[in-house]
């Protein structure tokens, strides 16, 4: 029974996963931007949210309201002036910018918020709460819920791509920008607009870690980056959908990893990882290569 | 009335000097056609006045305005629409969905993705296809709906015919004089002589980036495009006369 507890972990933790690496791949795909402060700006939305509530507050599943549009603004204004600078000069470029980005705000975190763990919404019942299946499974409220968030953000976005102006203008400008402008749009706005969904998903990723464990001003690189980077990559890049089946593969591995030897969790994720990368590098649901 | 006017326009790739001094106008109701061998620089200029490419100098003056800085999506809603070379489609996108991408900022007039489903009758039932799987003849039709659908005042048309089996390019040139009559200019890049002197009201011959030749078809005859299209001289090509496939050709 603890096996089948640790797999039934490892596929909702899949959906925090999934929550990390989808802004990732959004923006991989449409400008082939791979931006190394992702998972810093998922921390900066967790500490958004830490101050939203602080001061107004309202409840910690509410302050997304708030933390999102902030982040989306953030991704427009940073997409059309940073990082579309550094597209103009070249792709190689954008990844010492998004490097340097990264940098910044970690800096930027240790010296005007502090070098503390911080989580949100302690004492919600969200959090600390769990269904209990069995006396051996228990599925924790926070899990299922961020699970659910992750499915519907991602078929959101895939409704969103598929069926309304702007999704077609994004993947029309994803296949072939110079023929997009002929067409009359601004590349740089439709850019400017995949990076506020993917900012906005990597708010939602900061609010749902910081509930579910602590951060400090290092987390977004040191574990919010890597685990989305091994999620795109296991389900395959440029994939929505890929997004889940990889956070999914990734955190079975953890677990079952976890019920090897508590230390083996992250290792486990990480063999997985490579073996993908040896193996199947076009990912899991990638179809071709 | 001009519509659109280059004046001493002056290209380069990095050291190539693509466009020297290139200057034509092109009046409302024209076709006019860019003739010459590859790397005569027609794609170049076809690019600069859709704005895909810098000019080093010269002017791009469209409906009496400067537009030589203006960004190519402004052009674009302005009135130059553009069928680029290689078709350049969307190739994860529907045949539908290409179209609507035309669309997104047109302007008001005739033609619709409905006109455009008139036109070639074939679209309709293959809308939700991708265009990737369809045949060169086809992309080249959705090429083209897709620029119509944005109602351009002047239509640039790159190598209508590049890759295409002389049958479909016969069959698609067919359509220009319905597309024509709905008030639209068109300036097209034509490696194909003689199917440019058939369609065009005005010919420019450009050679390694310079004007050769320019004139209505009946002004020129087939030594003087010649001469200018492969740059020989006077006298040489005097021998030459009737004896090519490109004389033969016009």
């Amino acid at each position: 029974m603890d096996w089948v507890n640790a797999i039934i972990q490892g596929v909702l933790t899949g959906g925090l996963y999934a929550l990390f690496a989808c802004g990732l791949s959004l923006m991989f795909g449409v400008m082939k931007v791979v931006n190394l402060a992702h998972g810093d700006l998922a921390v900066v939305g967790g500490f958004i949210a830490l101050g939203v509530i602080a001061v107004t507050h309202v409840p910690v599943l509410a302050s997304f309201l708030i933390v999102v549009p902030l982040m989306a603004i953030l991704g427009y204004v940073l997409q059309r002036t940073v990082i579309q600078a550094a597209l103009n000069r070249s792709i190689l470029t954008t990844l010492l910018v998004t490097f340097g980005l990264s940098v910044v705000i970690e800096n930027g975190l240790l010296q005007f918020v502090n070098a503390d763990y911080h989580s949100l919404g302690v004492n919600n019942v969200i959090v600390s709460g769990s269904f209990n299946v069995s006396s051996q499974i228990q599925l924790p409220y926070l899990l299922v819920l961020v699970f659910a968030v992750a499915v519907v953000v991602l078929l959101g976005l895939q409704y969103f791509l598929s069926r309304s102006r702007y999704g077609r203008m994004i993947r029309a400008v994803a296949d072939d920008k110079e023929a997009a402008q002929l067409s009359g749009i601004d590349y740089r706005h439709v850019f400017g607009i995949a990076a506020a969904i993917a900012f906005a998903t990597a708010a939602l990723a900061g609010i749902a870690y910081g509930m579910y464990s602590t951060f400090d001003f290092t987390t977004g690189s040191d574990t919010i980056l890597l685990f989305a980077f091994a999620a795109v990559v296991i389900g395959g890049l440029g994939s929505l959908w890929g997004t889940l089946v990889g956070g999914i593969v990734l955190g079975v591995a953890q677990e079952i990893g976890a019920q090897i030897n508590t230390s083996d969790q992250l290792l486990a994720g990480y063999i997985v990882f490579l073996a993908v990368l040896v193996l199947r590098p076009q990912g899991l649901t990638a179809r071709r290569a | 009335m001009t519509l659109l006017e280059v004046r001493d326009l002056t290209v380069h790739h990095g050291q190539l000097k693509a466009l020297d001094q290139v200057s034509f106008a092109v009046q409302a109701g024209e076709v006019y056609a860019i003739i010459g061998a590859n790397g005569a620089g027609k794609s170049t200029l076809l690019r600069t006045i859709s704005g895909l490419n810098q000019p080093t100098s010269g002017t791009i003056t469209f409906d009496g305005k400067d537009v030589t800085r203006l960004r190519p999506e402004r052009r674009a809603t302005a009135g130059l629409g553009m069928v680029p070379e290689g078709r350049r489609l969307f190739p994860s996108l529907t045949l539908e969905e290409n179209l609507r991408v035309g669309a997104s900022y047109a302007r008001p007039g005739h033609w619709n993705i409905e006109r455009v489903y008139e036109l070639f009758d074939w679209m309709r039932e293959r809308r939700n296809q991708r265009t990737a799987q369809m045949s060169g003849g086809e992309q080249q039709a959705v090429a083209i709906g897709r620029a119509l659908v944005a109602n351009p005042r002047v239509l640039l048309v790159d190598e209508l015919s590049l890759g295409l089996a002389p049958v479909v390019v016969q069959r698609i040139y067919a359509m220009l004089p319905q597309i024509l009559a709905t008030g639209i200019t068109a300036l097209i890049v034509e490696q194909d002589v003689s199917q440019a002197l058939r369609v065009a009201t005005h010919i420019h011959c450009l050679l390694e980036g310079r004007t050769t030749l320019q004139g209505t078809p009946a002004d020129v005859t087939a030594a003087q495009v010649e001469a200018a299209y492969f740059g020989l001289a006077k006298q040489e090509s005097l021998l030459w006369t009737g004896s090519t496939p490109l004389s033969r050709a016009c």
